[in-house]
């Protein structure tokens, strides 16, 4: 009844998992932000519910934190009428020594259609849908991949300049330990937008170079140029030695402060895929100021998961059917 | 299949391939009291049992410098017991076990423990190295003396380099009373960061920790700079950078007392195998990039490889089947590690038979000091019949080991080893061939 045949009449979306973007196809990418498009005036309905996924059951299972990402999947889940089982390391038998895969088989024993994960390890989500029947959503692993937040990145970008066609996009920061810089990569250069890495050297994997992208270690170069930048968040967590001396010299360099503001285009679109570090990689000025769309960014994913939970389950509904 | 030790087995038309005296030629082989007792034509004696090698290969048997049979501590994954007859299915009569067991061999008593089970289980001959340090810790030197004196045959961290360089300073003036081996896996820990593959774009894609190659070659080319010193015999495990091999040819050039294994892994795979976070490729030192291949297979070509080793590493199914990072490291192989050499060294013309089974006999007998490796006259019958283009597909199932981590399962291969004889005696014959008479 919604999202899926609105615009691409031809296009069947046949994906039961969704662990990255790597191989997605950018006509598969711009189907699913359509689809979401359907779904976002849901929040601003009197009424917030679809039965779409009326029977079905969504796990929730977080074995990192998570504050956003987790509250927008489980209200996404929701909208659609789902049941949902939320499970977190601490709360669970993996504590105990139980491996993924039987946590995730015992889980599927009580009838699980999807499991939404977010684990540590790289990879986890592609081990999972190895293993069980239940279709598996990625919602960030290690410094893989984090597919729903590009998703919803691409999709607010959409909707502030109609296309990411041409764009010029910075992404700023621990590029190594983030997994929303690797999604972001795909989609937006997918898209068509020009993205370049900026950060120290020793916050760059190794082999960035063979990525569709531009790298660059001066901020103050390339800021003029560019009309949106993305601040990634410094994971302190996954750190390890001190890849730059200290935050006030990390700041200094690469920190997007109101200062630095003056010298971009006054329309850059701000964005940070949360949770801000306020005055480390962005001083408050910024982020909360007009350029700013990092609210509008957790908006939109809810309308990202929706799609993403629909499409999904319909592609499973429709393989079951054929076999 | 326990035969009388005594029995005497004639070996007719085989091609017997003997690299460390170089003969290559077709001829029959009279075995008797455990050892090669004649080597002629048409050889005709009362021999209880003939094997007809005709179009086969008759070799010495093959010597694996670095396996890990688990025991003590881990034999849920495999014991010196399954371990040896996986060993002689795969053509070997001689393996050498490493030490990070559980307890590790730090002792004299656990290095007796070793050959008494491999005794027991009367397969293939089981020798050992013992640590470098006590419990393997990298700082204290363990009773190497006395090990040595138990029948260790070198000694290794292995599982761990040795990160102190002046540890592994003291080690190797201190073995050198022992004229034995210092055995090392490379990997300089605060470069290696704890990596699960191998470094570069590959593993940012898949957003995996890499290795760098620097963490292997940065301890070997310390390590030569303390040979240098010292003259100690040294010898480094698993290479597997095109750096690593440009490291042991300088070395070797200048004369030291270096010598080095490849493994098969490192010979056919590269880091691109590890795409589907698939755990069977995960092991350590990581696969590679095709450079690094070639690399390898040009010092194997050039000679700069003395040894193939395999580094046979058993795990259980329910360890690997845990995310990549968490996985244990470590593959199987000692049962088709012979096709698998054919097809990366000889099926590319990298090398002949002969080079290569002096990769797989005396050469590494020489390392370890054995008195093993060819096959003449008063020789100790220790034997390998291969038939070099017999086909057959790997199958985990099949395997005598007791794990199943073998990324190589379904592989279509070359090679067969037919027969495996230690001492004289028959230890495995495989099923379904019809080069058997009598």
């Amino acid at each position: 009844m919604m999202g899926g045949k609105r615009k691409s009449k031809k296009f069947q979306w046949s994906r039961k998992h969704l662990i990255g973007l790597s191989d997605l196809s950018r006509q598969e990418i711009e189907f699913i932000l359509d689809t979401a498009q359907g779904f976002e005036k849901f929040s601003t309905r009197s009424i917030k519910k679809a039965p779409t996924l009326r029977g079905k059951v969504v796990v929730n299972m977080f074995f990192e934190d998570s504050t956003r990402t987790r509250n927008s999947f489980t209200l996404a889940a929701s909208r659609l009428s789902a049941d949902v089982i939320e499970f977190s390391k601490k709360a669970s038998a993996v504590s105990k020594g139980e491996t993924l895969i039987d946590t995730a088989r015992n889980l599927e024993a009580m009838g699980v259609d999807v499991v939404v994960i977010r684990h540590g390890a790289g990879g986890a989500p592609k081990l999972l849908s190895r293993s069980i029947n239940a279709c598996v959503v990625n919602a960030g692993d290690g410094f893989h991949e984090h597919p729903t937040q590009a998703l919803l990145d691409v999709y607010t970008i959409r909707r502030e300049r109609g296309s990411l066609e041409g764009l010029k996009i910075g992404i700023v920061g621990d590029i190594t330990h983030s997994r929303v810089a690797r999604s972001d990569i795909y989609a937006m250069t997918k898209l068509g937008a020009e993205v370049t890495l900026i950060g120290p050297p020793t916050l760059m994997p190794g082999g960035v170079g063979n990525l569709p992208v531009k790298i660059s270690y001066n901020l103050d170069e390339v800021i003029e140029d560019l009309d949106v930048i993305n601040m990634l968040r410094i994971q302190f967590e996954r750190m390890g030695g001190n890849p730059f001396p200290s935050v006030r010299e990390y700041s200094h360099y690469f920190g997007l402060t109101a200062d630095r503001m003056k010298r971009a285009k006054p329309d850059i679109i701000v964005m940070h895929p949360g949770p801000i570090n306020r005055g480390l990689e962005i001083e408050s000025e910024v982020a909360d100021g007009p350029n700013s769309v990092i609210l509008k960014q957790v908006a939109n994913g809810l309308a990202i998961r929706m799609g993403v939970l629909f499409l999904v389950n319909q592609a499973a509904t429709q393989k079951g059917k054929e076999e | 299949m326990a035969k009388q030790v005594s029995e005497k087995i004639l070996i007719k038309n085989g091609r017997l391939i003997d690299p460390k005296n170089k003969i290559d030629q077709v001829t029959d082989l009279l075995i008797d009291d455990f050892k090669v007792v004649k080597i002629a034509n048409n050889l005709n004696d009362s021999a209880v049992r003939t094997i007809d090698a005709t179009g086969k290969i008759v070799a010495s048997g093959l010597i694996d410098l670095h396996v890990h049979f688990r025991e003590p501590g881990d034999e849920e994954e495999e014991t010196i017991a399954s371990g040896s007859a996986a060993a002689v299915a795969g053509g070997y009569t001689s393996v050498v076990c490493m030490p990070n067991t559980n307890p590790p061999v730090d002792k004299a008593t656990a290095v007796e423990y070793v050959h008494r089970m491999g005794r027991q289980a009367r397969k293939t001959f089981i020798y050992v190295m013992g640590a470098i340090t006590k419990d393997r810790a990298g700082q204290e030197l363990a009773e190497m003396g006395l090990m040595a004196e138990a029948g260790a045959v070198g000694f290794t961290d292995d599982g761990c380099g040795v990160q102190d360089a002046g540890a592994m300073l003291r080690a190797m003036k201190y073995v050198s009373m022992f004229d034995l081996v210092i055995s090392q896996h490379c990997e300089d820990h605060s470069l290696a960061q704890n990596g699960v593959m191998n470094a570069g774009y590959k593993a940012t894609v898949l957003g995996l920790a890499g290795m760098d190659p620097l963490a292997e070659e940065m301890m070997l080319w310390r390590d030569i700079q303390l040979v240098k010193k010292t003259k100690a015999r040294y010898h480094a495990q698993h290479i597997s950078t095109a750096g690593s091999v440009k490291i042991i040819r300088e070395a070797k050039e200048q004369g030291l007392p270096v010598t080095c294994e490849v493994t098969p892994h490192h010979l056919l795979l590269t880091e691109e195998a590890v795409a589907d976070y698939d755990t069977n490729f995960k092991v350590n030192p990581p696969l590679r990039t095709q450079k690094d291949v070639e690399a390898l297979r040009q010092a194997v070509s050039d000679g700069i490889v003395d040894a193939l080793a395999t580094d046979h590493a058993p795990h259980l199914q329910s360890e690997k089947e845990l995310e990549f990072v968490s996985a244990p490291c470590g593959m199987v192989g000692i049962e088709c590690a012979l096709p698998l050499y054919r097809k990366a060294l000889i099926d590319t013309g990298i090398c002949d038979w002969s080079q290569m089974l002096a990769m797989l006999t005396w050469r590494p007998a020489e390392i370890i000091k054995a008195q093993k490796g060819s096959l003449a006259v008063d020789d100790r019958a220790d034997i390998v019949i291969i038939d070099p283009d017999a086909q057959w597909s790997i199958d985990v199932n099949q395997f005598h080991s007791k794990s199943r981590n073998c990324p190589y399962q379904g592989w279509d291969v070359k090679g067969k080893v037919l027969y495996t004889l230690v001492a004289g005696e028959v230890r495995f014959e495989a099923k379904g061939h019809d080069a058997v008479s009598d």
